[in-house]
């Protein structure tokens, strides 16, 4: 999905494109709680665009404030270059999916989805029309005279979107919309939501607590924590280059190794680590005090796991890997002290010398790997310079 | 532990509790409760058995015999009604006299009382309705330390005698009374309004008296909504009071059925509010049925005007019953 949102187009890459939602320097306080604080984002036309973060970062208080529901304390929200403060709900071109569905209990399927057009006062036939066409691009045409507690979680989650989109809104809201539903559904209706979206062009902000479904759905995640949006980017950049700690964190699985900037370059970086018992080498420059402590992120399937000692370089300068212990750099030697087979791939814990434990996840390419690795083995892990990224608090 | 070493009364449960176990070990013991299980008379059967025989002993059989006496004939003694069956030599007589039930047809009074019972009951239920209506949204959407304690003041009423607040209502109304007086000192009215002995008193009385019974089960069905589903109907662009008229009534519906039968019921037998309330010629079925029973010492007349009152009101409830069986269907499917 990541890869075929990157092929379509890029408007935050273009400083002329002009954002479809503005959100300036919004902030919201309950009574001391800060809930938002600061946040300013800019959402263009035909994104999906995914809030994410742990329960109580600010996400779904941003995500009614955008519907209306709540008003900032300070700041402005612009949806089509027009200001939104003072607006009610009823008067915004937006529509917002309930994470619980909030379907209505005493209405029909057609009737909750008729009943957003019914209140623009629209003639019969035309929403009529319009419900039919609505619950057949969401596959419920059977259940048009069903009571919501006659469906299920999915048919649910599809009559809360088809309601949402009737009106045809220029942006939807979506306030967890997977979360109700069990994994293998979840699955297939990502995908569902991302034909949909494609298919009517309707910008969409997403909320979630699930890093797996802002990857699949989004075309930009901003990741928020304890009211701030820390970084904002596309699935890939947030994965591979996250900013943060936090974020390398919250994304996946990653392996962290404390260390400090010994050597600082526009084009490297090495960083000695106690903790991996050797020197990081890492292929991009970073702007931190010399010295200061800094964490290399390196996520576990971009290590390599090995009998023999790695004989290449792994893409470090031999000047600087002769410096360091062994002569490699991004390189220990440790004891499997876990495995565990999760069917496409394996986790091997393995243990350092300095007491570090690592992650590391390998492809079962083969069904019948000759001579496995097993329990208590020593190897080599190692990666390559590319693959460790710099991240400070 | 030596038993004699136990408390006296756990000595003696034991000791009880051997002797029933022995009991339970011989054999008629066993057969009949082999015999009560074959007829399915289990532990939970007994337990429900409970309320049903309370019902038949405290509702069905005095309703029997009032049925009965509705039957029968007046006569001087004790009890004041003949008895329905004639035994002679060779036949048992089943004399049933239907002449009270076409006397209540036939006599325009009783009917005119049903029907004015019927329309000061419901006009008092749509006005408990008005005014409970928003107490109870009120009470439902306050925050939850001010709900328990509005909720008790709604209870507090009932702390003090029926009787009393009713004569309390007397002492408001009357031409001499606060209300009057206040107004007279304050120099609004020069001379005292008339409340007392009018249907105005007897409408505040029966709104006041039976405001509780249509407040509480409004609040209860209230209380459960779900906030969101108004959050949502907003967002498809309803105003919050199209919003309100579409979704909260709809989904309250249950609350004000089982609000408005809890103070219709009783409002149409209603007897002391509009005697002592209402005026002299306020014609209320339960007052009739009254005097029926006490000045006229008519004891089958009066038992025809009950039976009839209880026909009357066997539709609404039934209603009621409908609405609240659906609406546990409702709940239990959500």
């Amino acid at each position: 999905m990541a890869a075929r949102a990157e092929e379509r187009r890029e408007p935050w890459r273009d400083p002329q494109a002009r954002p479809y939602i503005r959100i300036e320097k919004v902030t919201k306080k309950f009574g001391e709680f800060v809930a938002v604080s600061d946040v300013s984002l800019s959402i263009y036309q035909g994104e999906i665009f995914c809030l994410l973060g742990g329960s109580g970062c600010g996400k779904t208080t941003l995500l009614r404030m955008l519907a209306g529901f709540e008003t900032p304390t300070a700041g402005e929200i612009f949806i089509d270059g027009q200001d939104m403060s003072g607006v009610p709900p009823y008067k915004r071109p937006v529509n917002m999916m309930f994470q619980s569905y909030a379907l209505f209990p005493h209405m029909t399927v057609e009737g909750n989805v008729a009943f957003g057009l019914k209140q623009d006062g629209l003639p019969k036939e035309e929403i009529a029309e319009r419900v039919n066409a609505m619950l057949s691009l969401v596959k419920l045409e059977e259940f048009a005279k069903r009571k919501p507690h006659q469906l299920s979680g999915g048919q649910r989650q599809r009559v809360a979107l088809a309601r949402a989109l009737v009106k045809r809104p220029k942006l939807l809201l979506l306030d967890e919309p997977l979360g109700a539903l069990d994994k293998k559904l979840r699955e297939h209706t990502q995908f569902e939501l991302v034909n949909i979206q494609e298919k009517l062009g309707v910008t969409f902000v997403v909320v979630t607590h699930d890093q797996e479904e802002a990857m699949t759905l989004a075309s930009r995640i901003g990741v928020m924590n304890k009211g701030r949006i820390v970084q904002v980017g596309t699935p890939h950049e947030i994965y591979e280059f996250p900013g943060t700690r936090f974020v390398s964190e919250f994304i996946g699985n990653v392996n962290m190794f404390e260390g400090q900037i010994v050597e600082d370059e526009p084009d490297h970086v090495t960083i000695a680590s106690r903790e991996l018992g050797s020197m990081i080498y890492v292929g991009h420059g970073v702007s931190t005090a010399p010295e200061a402590t800094v964490w290399a992120a390196v996520r576990p399937e971009k290590i390599m796991i090995t009998r023999e000692r790695p004989d290449t370089a792994l893409g470090v300068p031999s000047h600087i890997a002769e410096q360091a212990g062994e002569g490699l750099c991004n390189a220990a030697r440790g004891v499997i002290k876990e495995i565990a087979y999760m069917g496409d791939l394996s986790v091997y814990i393995v243990e350092l010398p300095t007491g570090k434990r690592i992650r590391i996840t390998q492809p079962n390419t083969y069904r019948h790997a000759e001579n496995p690795l097993t329990w208590d083995e020593t190897v080599w892990v190692s990666w390559h310079e590319s693959s460790a990224v710099v991240v400070t608090e | 532990m030596h038993p004699s070493y136990l408390p006296l009364g756990a000595r003696m449960s034991a000791r009880l509790e051997r002797f029933f176990e022995m009991v339970s070990q011989m054999p008629p013991a066993r057969w009949s409760m082999g015999v009560l299980r074959r007829l399915g008379f289990t532990g939970r059967t007994l337990v429900i058995a409970i309320p049903w025989i309370w019902l038949l002993l405290f509702f069905l059989i005095p309703f029997v015999i009032v049925l009965k006496i509705s039957f029968a004939d007046t006569r001087l003694g004790v009890p004041p009604y003949t008895s329905l069956l004639e035994v002679s030599e060779n036949y048992v007589l089943l004399k049933a006299n239907i002449n009270n039930y076409l006397f209540i047809i036939k006599e325009s009074l009783y009917f005119k009382a049903f029907l004015s019972s019927l329309k000061v009951a419901s006009i008092s239920t749509l006005l408990c309705l008005l005014i409970a209506y928003p107490m109870a949204y009120g009470i439902a959407r306050a925050s939850s330390n001010w709900r328990n304690t509005l909720l008790l003041l709604i209870i507090l009423p009932f702390w003090t005698s029926f009787l009393v607040r009713v004569y309390a209502w007397i002492g408001l109304l009357r031409n001499n009374g606060l209300i009057n007086n206040v107004l007279m000192g304050l120099g609004i009215i020069d001379e005292p309004i008339v409340m007392m002995q009018t249907n105005f008193a007897m409408y505040v009385g029966i709104v006041y008296s039976y405001l509780p019974f249509m407040i509480l089960p409004l609040y209860s069905n209230l209380e459960k909504h779900d906030n969101t589903l108004l959050e949502a109907a907003v967002d498809l662009g309803a105003t919050p009071f199209k919003a309100f008229l579409r979704i909260t009534l709809p989904l309250s519906m249950p609350g004000v059925i089982a609000g408005s039968m809890l103070v219709f019921i009783p409002a149409v037998g209603e007897f002391v509010i509009p005697r002592l309330l209402g005026g002299q010629n306020s014609l209320m079925i339960g007052r009739v049925l009254w005097d029926e029973f006490f000045s006229n010492r008519n004891w089958p007349m009066a038992s025809a005007v009950a039976i009839s009152l209880l026909l009357l009101l066997v539709l609404p409830i039934v209603i009621f019953q409908r609405y609240q069986a659906k609406e546990t269907a409702g709940v239990a499917h959500r």
